[in-house]
């Protein structure tokens, strides 16, 4: 199964969107990376790449960010992780997160996870 | 121009600037953007001046990229993948070198506007610190073309990014977080352009 990696400013907000996540879909491997070290705002180079590599397998992982330095932090462990099968989704996060995982736990690969994920994004709420 | 042990006295006092002005630019923050401005850039360069025993015998640069690996792993904030991506971009393009040149200066300056831009995705003129470094950069080139001393064209390069300060309040914000607060940016000076400013002082301070 592809991994799924939340990466927010906001521990509880990255741990809260898997929480809700994995309500739909227990199964896949899904870990948050919110936060830095000490648990204050901010987004942790560290912690991105130690949760991308305890999700990782041959089908590959896909990392959903909130915004700003989630993005830019992401973009620079992925590029430090050369040969490595990671890719960032550009997608809303709750839906996203929830649209991916899904996915992944029906054994999708990783860019049909990808665009499931992108898909949850033109979904209207009511 | 330099040689490595100055390369380390300039990141010294550079930690020093950020430190006595965290304050301020968390303030400049606040009303645009997260408020943690200072705070982050104090954290980083506090981790950077931490580790200069490791590299300081090392050359300037392997020193940059060190720095720029510590602010990348302890910002937190956008600053980090962006002063971080500037100063390892600024390490390669001087790889190697025990000393440098006014040439090579331009090279660690195109190389850092290089880095910001490919990270950042912005433009000069989205309220920014490329607001301030672009056209220092460009003051401290004429002034090297001009033949002038590193005490000089440093002079010349704080003018402008200072001056890109001022432009700053100016303009909307269209990246980064204070885009959110579209035309109520107007009229509050852009941190990190502010930031880029005193690193560039903490240069010059060290020529006279």
């Amino acid at each position: 199964m592809v991994g799924i990696v939340i990466v927010s400013h906001s521990k509880k907000l990255a741990e809260g969107v898997v929480e809700l996540a994995r309500l739909i879909s227990g199964e896949c491997p899904m870990v948050a990376a919110g936060g830095l070290e000490d648990g204050g705002f901010g987004t942790s180079y560290e912690r991105i790449e130690a949760a991308i590599n305890s999700v990782y397998s041959d089908d590959g992982v896909v990392v959903i960010m909130d915004m700003g330095s989630s993005c830019m932090t992401t973009e620079m462990v992925i590029e430090n992780m050369e040969g490595k099968k990671v890719e960032m989704i550009d997608c809303p996060m709750v839906e996203g997160a929830a649209a991916a995982a899904a996915e992944s736990e029906s054994g999708s690969s990783l860019e049909e996870v990808k665009q499931a994920a992108i898909d949850a994004a033109g979904e209207s709420k009511f | 121009m330099t040689d490595n042990k100055k390369v380390v006295e300039i990141i010294k006092v550079m930690a020093e600037i950020i430190h006595e002005n965290a304050q301020f630019l968390t303030d400049l923050d606040a009303p645009i953007g997260d408020n943690d401005h200072g705070i982050n850039m104090d954290r980083g360069f506090q981790k950077v001046v931490e580790d200069l025993p490791g590299v300081e015998n090392s050359d300037i640069g392997a020193i940059l990229k060190k720095t720029g690996m510590d602010l990348v792993s302890t910002v937190g904030g956008s600053s980090g993948p962006l002063y971080g991506t500037a100063f390892m971009k600024a390490g390669a393009a001087v790889a190697g070198k025990n000393e440098i040149d006014a040439d090579d200066f331009l090279d660690i300056m195109d190389a850092a506007v290089g880095g910001v831009q490919l990270r950042g995705k912005a433009e000069k003129g989205e309220k920014t610190m490329l607001d301030a470094m672009i056209p220092a950069v460009e003051a401290i080139r004429k002034g090297v073309d001009a033949g002038k001393t590193p005490a000089e064209f440093l002079a010349d390069g704080v003018e402008a990014a200072k001056a890109g300060v001022e432009y700053t309040k100016t303009i909307i914000a269209t990246k980064g977080r204070a885009s959110y607060v579209g035309e109520r940016s107007i009229g509050h000076q852009d941190p990190g352009a502010t930031s880029f400013t005193l690193l560039l002082e903490s240069i010059a301070a060290l020529y006279d």
